[in-house]
């Protein structure tokens, strides 16, 4: 070929192919975008995934989830490497998965079929399948998934992902008796990864996870054998999320186009009146006479720039009712204390749960915590515990919204609340979309809806913490009073004693007590 | 025959102060012992023992016309132990009072800054010396008696020379005799030299000198022989024992004091220090000798013996325009001073005499300036 160059003229020899590509080729193709960018991360990532899976399946049927968690060397581990062999191992006690529809499940990337909106950890539900995916480039074996939805019998596959085609491969499928009726699913695969470096985040994230799921059992076996076990403290557990149509002023022209083409509706009507959150049939007949669209028109017959002009309408058209938070699944103030309580072991706690609110029409509920002393260390700023949909964010923390709250947002000073106090701040964003600023889930944008709830949440528990600190000042105040009368009352006794030539020390019990009594009543 | 009255007034004052010397230091620790039993008493009783003594913020310091010096006024401040600032105050005081009441049992001495360390033995630490100095001053006020009555001195830094004989009653000295003329740098006015007993004096005035280098000038020139004059050096404002000295030579030997300092207005304040004591010490009545004289230098004999001068600097100035409204300085050489210095803007130093030469002082101005008081 010629290196000649062109400049504008002539024609273009295109040597490109063009072809169509798989999701899971895209996906292995672009794995940084899913967080497995190298075998520290990865690792992480892959337990994160598996677990926020396990975690889903359990809560959405209202199980208390009891989770395993195995991670062993394999193979050769003579040599220092940059990654080495684990086999990872995760049992949960969820609701199982049909078989037939267990090879896809996590043998096949597959988008939203139904358009509706969930509040569930996973954004892209794609996670799980990513760390096979990942394990099978890695390390060239297959996964094997058993599963029973807790009848009679259970299910083992042994699959493989078939890159290129985006489907599943069974290489082989047994079917076992289940007399104890055991529900729930086991992932049990080979990837690379570097446990040494990723160990700190591991436990840190199970942490966190463990305080934001206090109904959760979680054990977790290292490499080294060690055992972490995050024990459950109530058998409570929130109303498991709902599923909802999205609202209006969410949408864009993309998922319009999906619903139109998955929908039987056959006028305009009743096709708005029945995809859409709190669209019922008056908001729709106003909402077409606003948009000047005729309520007979077939929604399968817009034009592309119809459709375009429909969501513009959609966006200005103020009087759509706010979305409905009541699908949403918060922890509430007594679980997410519990939970706080659970891992931070703290002296005092106080947590608040906004009322609901919306952003670009997804509902969401703020709930904020704080707590103040035990495990909490004394650090020169507040420490701050960041959850979305009951999952931990751990990096980033300094783009965090709650972070940009808690350093410019609030006065500290008048809440009485100096550096260098063991004080920790726990925020918890549940929304059917939480607003993640990149692809990784690690921290929140800054949307002034939520940044308006954030800072009220924060403010309303930080007045409790001033009331608490004032108190606790007062109770040291007066301890240190009593202290003070116990060192200085005997010396004075003693000193005038002697002074005065006399025997006996006059008797300052009396007294001391009559400071006690009296420093009683003050508290 | 002035000689002659003095000498009968001194045979019978040293009767007096012989007796009171020692009764002095009994009533000390009958004081000291009684105000442990007033606390050990309160206790008893079950109260939370308190103290009562005159108030010594500036608001009742008043100066007395009669007195001719600053006394406490009639306010009073009650400082109880059922007070949380008060409870370690207290009891401060109270191991004050007893370390003061071993101190002088055993007829030790201690200082100030021997204070200070001392009370970190018992576990009443003080936070700093300005803390325990002020518990010694409360000690001064509630008991009435000076800290020297308790044995407790600040250091030594003023001499003394001439022709008086003391009796030490320190352990130890008891009955020695000492001519103070025996040393030729003249003696310290410490603790010893504080308690002793005045045997007797061939002097007939004493002359209180602020600088070393004109005290050193004095004795070199014999002028404690021609004029017949015990001489104190105070180095700077002096120290409280030795206004005490002057106070006791002054009553007990019936010696006129001539106060002989810098022409300026720090050295006036030195004066007006000894002959009327200071704010600082106006809860206690024997450290001013109010007969006591200020010789010079005056403004006046700066001109009149045209001796080397510089000039007034802003905060000289400010001190004497301060100076006109102080009841002390109402009196005749006192005000005319003042306003001469004020209008000549001109002060001098005791040195400047060196300028006619190292016996001028001795031989022109004193002789002048005694003849003429």
């Amino acid at each position: 070929m010629s290196t000649k160059t062109t400049r504008g003229k002539g024609k273009v020899s295109n040597n490109e192919e063009y072809r169509e590509i798989s999701p899971a080729d895209f996906f292995y193709r672009n794995r940084d975008l899913a967080g497995f960018s190298n075998p520290t991360r990865s690792l992480y990532s892959a337990i994160r995934e598996l677990l926020e899976n396990s975690l889903d399946a359990c809560e959405l049927y209202k199980i208390l989830p009891n989770i395993h968690i195995r991670l062993s060397l394999e193979g050769d581990t003579e040599d220092v490497k940059d990654s080495y062999t684990y086999r990872i191992r995760i049992m949960d006690n969820g609701s199982g998965i049909p078989s037939e529809h267990i090879p896809s499940s996590f043998g096949q990337i597959l988008f939203g079929s139904k358009y509706r909106l969930r509040q569930v950890r996973g954004t892209f539900g794609l996670g799980g399948k990513m760390a096979i995916l990942y394990g099978q480039i890695t390390t060239n074996t297959p996964a094997t998934i058993i599963s029973s939805v807790g009848d009679g019998k259970s299910y083992e596959f042994l699959i493989r992902i078939d890159i290129l085609k985006n489907k599943p491969e069974v290489l082989n499928k047994k079917v076992h008796k289940n007399k104890i009726a055991w529900h729930g699913t086991i992932v049990d695969f080979l990837l690379d990864g570097n446990y040494v470096r990723a160990m700190p985040r591991v436990l840190e994230y199970l942490r966190q996870t463990a305080l934001v799921n206090p109904y959760a059992d979680i054990t977790f076996i290292d490499p080294s054998g060690r055992l972490y076990k995050f024990e459950s403290v109530t058998s409570v557990m929130p109303e498991p999320p709902k599923e909802t149509l999205p609202h209006p002023y969410g949408c864009d022209v993309e998922l319009i186009r999906r619903i139109i083409s998955a929908s039987k509706c056959t006028d305009m009507l009743t096709f708005m009146s029945t995809h859409f959150h709190r669209v019922g049939k008056k908001t729709a007949q106003r909402f077409l006479t606003y948009a000047k669209i005729k309520k007979k028109m077939n929604p399968h017959k817009l034009n592309s720039s119809e459709i375009v002009h429909i969501v513009q309408m959609m966006k200005t058209y103020g009087d759509f009712l706010p979305p409905d938070a009541s699908c949403l699944s918060p922890l509430g103030k007594d679980l997410l204390g519990a939970g706080i309580k659970k891992e931070l072991n703290p002296e005092f706690i106080h947590v608040e749960q906004r009322k609901p609110s919306a952003y670009s029409g997804f509902p969401f509920i703020v709930e904020v915590g704080i707590a103040y002393g035990g495990d909490i260390p004394a650090s020169s700023g507040i420490i701050l515990y960041r959850f979305a949909n009951k999952i931990p964010l751990i990096y980033d923390e300094a783009s965090d919204i709650s972070r940009k709250v808690i350093n410019e947002g609030i006065n500290w000073r008048y809440y009485k609340i100096a550096p260098n106090l063991p004080i920790a701040i726990i925020s918890h964003i549940c929304s059917t979309k939480v607003p993640y600023k990149t692809v990784g889930k690690e921290f929140i944008a800054d949307r002034p809806e939520i940044e308006r709830e954030i800072k009220a949440a924060i403010k309303t528990v930080a007045r409790y913490m001033r009331i608490f600190l004032s108190r606790k000042n007062r109770i040291e105040h007066e301890r240190k009073r009593i202290d003070l009368f116990a060192k200085y009352l005997p010396k004075v006794a003693k000193f005038s004693t002697e002074l005065a030539g006399k025997k006996k020390t006059p008797d300052i019990e009396p007294l001391l007590r009559s400071i006690r009594r009296y420093g009683k009543k003050e508290d | 025959m002035a000689k002659k009255r003095i000498k009968r007034q001194s045979s019978r004052k040293k009767r007096i102060k012989r007796q009171s010397m020692k009764k002095r230091k009994e009533m000390t620790l009958k004081k000291l012992r009684s105000f442990g039993g007033v606390l050990y008493n309160q206790l008893n009783k079950g109260e939370f023992p308190w103290i009562e003594m005159p108030s010594r913020s500036t608001s009742n310091i008043l100066y007395d016309d009669r007195l001719k010096q600053y006394i406490l006024g009639k306010k009073h401040v009650k400082r109880s132990s059922r007070n949380i600032r008060h409870i370690r105050p207290v009891t401060q005081l109270v191991w004050t009072a007893s370390f003061a009441y071993t101190l002088n049992k055993q007829g030790k001495t201690s200082t100030l800054r021997d204070i200070f360390y001392s009370a970190q033995a018992f576990d009443v630490p003080f936070k700093n010396q300005q803390e325990s100095d002020n518990i010694i001053t409360d000690l001064e006020t509630v008991l009435g008696f000076a800290r020297e009555d308790f044995n407790i001195f600040p250091e030594e830094r003023s001499q003394i020379f001439g022709d008086l004989t003391i009796e030490y009653t320190v352990p130890g000295y008891e009955g020695n005799s000492l001519n103070l003329t025996t040393h030729p740098d003249g003696l310290a006015i410490g603790p010893a030299l504080t308690t002793s007993d005045f045997k007797s004096t061939k002097a007939n005035k004493i002359i209180v000198i602020e600088k070393g280098a004109m005290f050193t000038r004095l004795i070199e020139e014999k002028a404690f022989k021609k004029f017949k004059a015990i001489l104190i050096h105070t180095a700077g404002q002096p120290p409280r024992s030795t206004r005490r000295i002057i106070r006791r030579l002054n009553k007990e030997l019936g010696l006129p004091v001539y106060i002989f300092c810098d022409g300026d207005p720090w050295g006036m304040a030195i004066a007006i220090t000894i002959i009327c004591g200071s704010a600082n010490a106006a809860h206690l009545k024997e450290l001013a000798t109010p007969e006591a004289k200020w010789m010079g230098l005056y403004s006046s004999d700066i001109q009149k013996y045209k001796l080397p001068s510089t000039k007034l600097k802003v905060i000289d100035l400010k001190r004497l325009r301060d100076m006109r409204k102080d009841p002390r300085y109402i009196a005749k050489p006192w005000k005319t001073q003042i306003t001469h210095f004020l209008q000549n803007k001109r002060k001098c130093e005791l040195e400047a005499f060196s300028r006619y030469g190292l016996d001028y002082v001795v031989k022109k101005y004193l002789p002048e300036k005694l003849n003429r008081l």
